[in-house]
């Protein structure tokens, strides 16, 4: 299973809109495993790119503090004391990595868990590729790395959902001009060569007009299930419309 | 799952943020500004052959309170037919389930910007009355803007000044006194909002009266507005530019910064009582009398007297001085 899996095409987002906060809290365990899903999909990446740059871990050590940190945030309830009205989830979230790696005694900790300790399927390849691509970040710009990653893993997760609902509605055009026009250059890995709506139009067989309703269609969906999947991992409406503001609006504030 | 680049990333911060105009009569142009709940986007409107400025809900709003609150704006605006407050074209709802209406699309310059390069004093009193004017009119419609602002004043190239994002105003009284027409009431339970509302702190610190800052919505009144048009006016009497400053030479006068004074007093009691009072005094200013925040005493008066009659009264020097020489020079 690689991360695309993870809350993404797994189709494990809750109907409900309840928050990851109230869901870890609930006594039905397949309803707080859902929850760690979510919360898995949304923060693995960030915690794990962290842990490599500010505490300078290796790959071995970064990966073991990253399936603890989730394990213990269900086994050791550390969502019960979180407040959303004197922090945000992802400060929250960050500040508790930082808790664990100092405490940590790696040696120690990895001969208590043994084998029994539940393990998430993560692709840490992928995490470790895209570091690589990443500019480093000095140590006092963690606050904004983390927030950078964090805004990476929620619209990546998003990407995949839509990917999968467009497949499954038979709208796989829609998505494919969406992916050629918005993303392309994660594809290309390179300067901006976005086609023009009269490129997409003609590689498609389609009109143009065809090509503005698509597009219109995918960025629509996008932005829902954008928004569906950050209520969901955020702890409150009130932060909920917060992280929505800094999420959508930080690309020319 | 594929790598995001960075552009990708704010590719889609955009495309989620930008709004689905599929279906209307507009075509997408370009982000201008973020404006209390909404975000604000330059648009052609395609059946008229112009530019428009549509305000769009940012937030996906389940309960209706914030589209509710958006419209409530929107109607607002429709009421305050005023050249002073931005004109609205159309309201509605989006595709993708946002609010928005479209005004006028004002070029130019906020109010900083454009005091900045202002030179002389009487340019930036006569700035300062068409915005005396703009809110004074909302008053008597009944409606505080309770955000007025630099960032909410737009001066444009032919010198119109228009008071934006009325987002945050309070409707003191359903009826317009002279038209009769109701004001809010298909938005009446939003009407009068709380102080905060989902983050949005109502008012701006240096402009925010007291009673705003504590929250005291049941004492907040015109002169709430009159406490930010003062701070308003200090900005204009100080916001130059150092190439002004050398040019001009001059400090702000004391009556003016009394103007100030009076308008920011700490509690409403001790402020104008309503714009068109504040406004009057600039005016008394403008015509070199008397004014209420700075009542005159003999120094003064005599002070007034000379700045009026300055050549008279050198003319008459003169003529005083060359006689008593010529006294001086007979005896001798």
């Amino acid at each position: 299973m690689d991360d695309t899996q993870i809350g993404g095409t797994s189709g494990k987002f809750p109907v409900t809109r309840w928050s990851v906060i109230l869901a870890v809290r609930s006594q039905d365990s397949a309803e707080r495993a859902r929850a760690l899903d979510l919360l898995v999909a949304g923060y693995w990446k960030p915690v794990y790119k962290y842990i490599r740059l500010r505490w300078g871990k290796s790959g071995e050590d970064a990966k073991d503090l990253t399936q603890e940190f989730f394990t213990r945030l269900i086994e050791k309830k550390i969502l019960e004391s979180y407040d959303p009205a004197r922090a945000r989830l992802r400060t929250y979230l960050r500040t508790c990595v930082d808790g664990l790696v100092m405490n940590q005694d790696r040696a120690e900790h990895r001969l208590k868990r043994g084998g029994d300790a539940p393990h998430h399927s993560l692709d840490f390849a992928a995490a470790d590729g895209e570091l690589t691509r990443l500019e480093p970040a000095a140590p006092a710009e963690m606050d904004q790395f983390f927030e950078k990653e964090w805004a990476r893993s929620v619209f990546s997760v998003a990407v995949e959902k839509l990917r999968a609902e467009c497949a499954a509605r038979g709208k796989s055009t829609h998505f494919r001009i969406f992916e050629l026009y918005d993303l392309l250059d994660t594809l290309a890995d390179g300067p901006d060569r976005r086609p023009s709506y009269e490129d997409l139009a003609r590689q498609f067989g389609i009109a143009v007009t065809d090509v503005t309703n698509f597009l219109a269609y995918a960025r629509r969906e996008f932005r829902r299930i954008t928004l569906d999947f950050l209520r969901q991992i955020t702890g409150s409406e009130e932060e909920f419309r917060r992280e929505a503001q800094a999420l959508l609006g930080a690309a020319r504030e | 799952m594929s790598w995001l680049s960075d552009g990708a990333v704010q590719r889609l911060r955009r495309a989620a943020e930008a709004p689905d105009l599929s279906g209307t009569r507009y075509r997408l142009l370009e982000r201008l500004g973020r404006g209390g709940m909404g975000v604000v986007f330059l648009a052609d409107d395609l059946t008229l052959d112009r530019r428009v400025a549509l305000k769009v809900l940012d937030l996906p709003d389940d309960s209706g309170e914030l589209s509710a609150r958006l419209l409530r704006e929107a109607h607002i605006l429709a009421r305050l037919e005023h050249p002073g407050i931005v004109p609205i074209h159309d309201a509605g709802t989006l595709a993708d389930g946002r609010v928005f209406y479209a005004m006028k699309y004002v070029e130019g310059n906020r109010l900083e910007a454009h005091a900045a390069a202002l030179a002389s004093l009487p340019d930036r009193l006569r700035v300062f009355q068409k915005i005396c004017d703009a809110v004074a009119f909302a008053h008597s419609r009944g409606v505080l803007h309770r955000d007025l602002k630099p960032d909410n004043i737009m001066v444009g190239h032919f010198g119109e000044v228009l008071v934006l994002d009325w987002g945050v105003a309070k409707i003191l009284r359903d009826r317009s006194p002279e038209s009769g027409s109701v004001i809010g009431t298909p938005f009446a339970p939003a009407e009068n909002a709380p102080i905060t509302a989902h983050g949005t702190v109502l008012g701006t610190p240096g402009y925010m009266s007291p009673e705003q800052a504590r929250g005291d919505s049941a004492h907040i009144d015109q002169r709430s507005d009159v406490y930010a048009m003062g701070a308003l006016l200090r900005l204009l009497l100080t916001s130059r530019s150092p190439e002004v400053v050398a040019s001009d030479g001059t400090g702000t006068p004391p009556a003016l910064s009394a103007v100030c004074f009076k308008a920011m007093a700490p509690e409403p009691a001790g402020r104008y009582a309503s714009v068109v009072e504040m406004a009057a005094d600039v005016t008394r200013f403008l015509q070199g009398v008397a004014l209420v925040a700075y009542p005159d005493n003999l120094f003064r008066k005599a002070g007034r007297f000379l700045d009026r009659h300055k050549t008279a009264v050198l003319l008459v020097l003169a003529y005083l001085v060359t006689r008593v020489l010529l006294i001086i020079l007979a005896r001798r």
